[in-house]
């Protein structure tokens, strides 16, 4: 028989540490796919960053290398610029690159880094106990924010894909979701077009998924999931940013 | 006639691909995999298009799809 679908080869063939129905384990599904389409399973390095995802590189079949809470832009950074013909990615979510992070994020932006980011968005964080985050939604209920955030006490949630877009070193922003397969492949794209970026030289790019985190947001796999659509989507409009 | 294969070990139970078949030929299984989870399982005797779309948003990677 033909096989339509199976695991590719940059993928590892291992069980993932994630809870049931998160998106982080498509992401990395998503990239492997994108790396072995584009050839370059050789010659890429990852960066896996602080929070779920810390342990990222175990999945991966090519070389990773772990980064401080927040760093992995800064450590991306001295990789490529030592190596400028590896192609280099980093993979955070938004505790790593919009809080402790923001920092590193922003002037890599700035110095237009021909870098590739996946950032993985998912309003909460996941790793620590599900803690509120500057993403994290006015109203959403999360162990810190018991009454849901409020504008006054906690501000609003930190729009970073929006702000990198005024930089003149970005190339390329785009805000994805992971709330039917056709958005999944779409995302596929999006990480695709950023790769394909930096493999053209073009600058810094970043793609924002906005993913699922069924456990801390206290819904099933597939109520997470509308939510991202229903509810999250409100927040943060899908599409190209730049 | 294309055919799924589920992985029962490696499958969490997420149920997303029950979700999203549009022919409704995944369901939860009665059984219990080794982490005593209710896997999801293929109905054998479904027509199955091989549409891809319960192999894209599986997030443990543990379909595979044949025609």
């Amino acid at each position: 028989m033909e096989k339509l679908f199976t695991k590719t080869e940059s993928l590892y063939d291992l069980p993932t540490h994630y809870c049931p129905g998160c998106g982080h384990g498509i992401a990395h599904r998503l990239i492997a796919e994108v790396v072995d389409e584009l050839g370059i399973r050789e010659k890429t390095i990852g960066i896996a960053p602080v929070g779920c995802a810390v342990v990222a590189y175990d999945y991966w079949n090519f070389d990773c290398s772990e980064a401080a809470h927040g760093r992995a832009l800064a450590v991306a950074t001295g990789i490529k610029r030592v190596r400028p013909h590896n192609i280099v990615f980093t993979y955070q979510g938004d505790g790593d690159l919009a809080a402790i992070g923001t920092n590193e994020t922003i002037h890599a932006a700035n110095r237009g880094e021909n870098l590739s980011v996946v950032f993985i968005n998912n309003a909460v964080y996941g790793m620590t106990g599900g803690q509120m985050a500057p993403t994290t939604l006015l109203g959403q209920k999360t162990s810190t924010s018991i009454e849901g955030r409020k504008k006054e006490k906690h501000g609003f949630p930190l729009k970073i894909s929006e702000m990198l877009a005024l930089l003149p070193g970005v190339c390329y922003i785009e805000r994805v979701s992971f709330h039917t397969p056709a958005e999944v492949l779409k995302a596929k794209r999006a990480i695709k077009l950023a790769f394909e970026n930096q493999i053209n030289n073009l600058g810094f790019s970043l793609v924002e998924i906005l993913s699922p985190c069924p456990t801390y947001w206290g819904l099933n796999p597939k109520e997470a999931l509308d939510w991202t659509r229903d509810i999250m989507q409100k927040e943060f409009p899908l599409g190209r940013i730049k | 006639m294309a055919k799924i294969t589920i992985n029962p070990e490696r499958c969490k139970g997420c149920l997303l691909c029950v979700s999203f078949c549009p022919k409704g030929l995944i369901k939860k299984s009665e059984k219990l995999n080794k982490k005593g989870l209710n896997f999801a399982e293929f109905v054998l005797n479904g027509e199955c298009a091989g549409c891809l779309q319960c192999a894209i948003i599986c997030p443990d990677c543990c379909i595979e799809v044949h025609k």
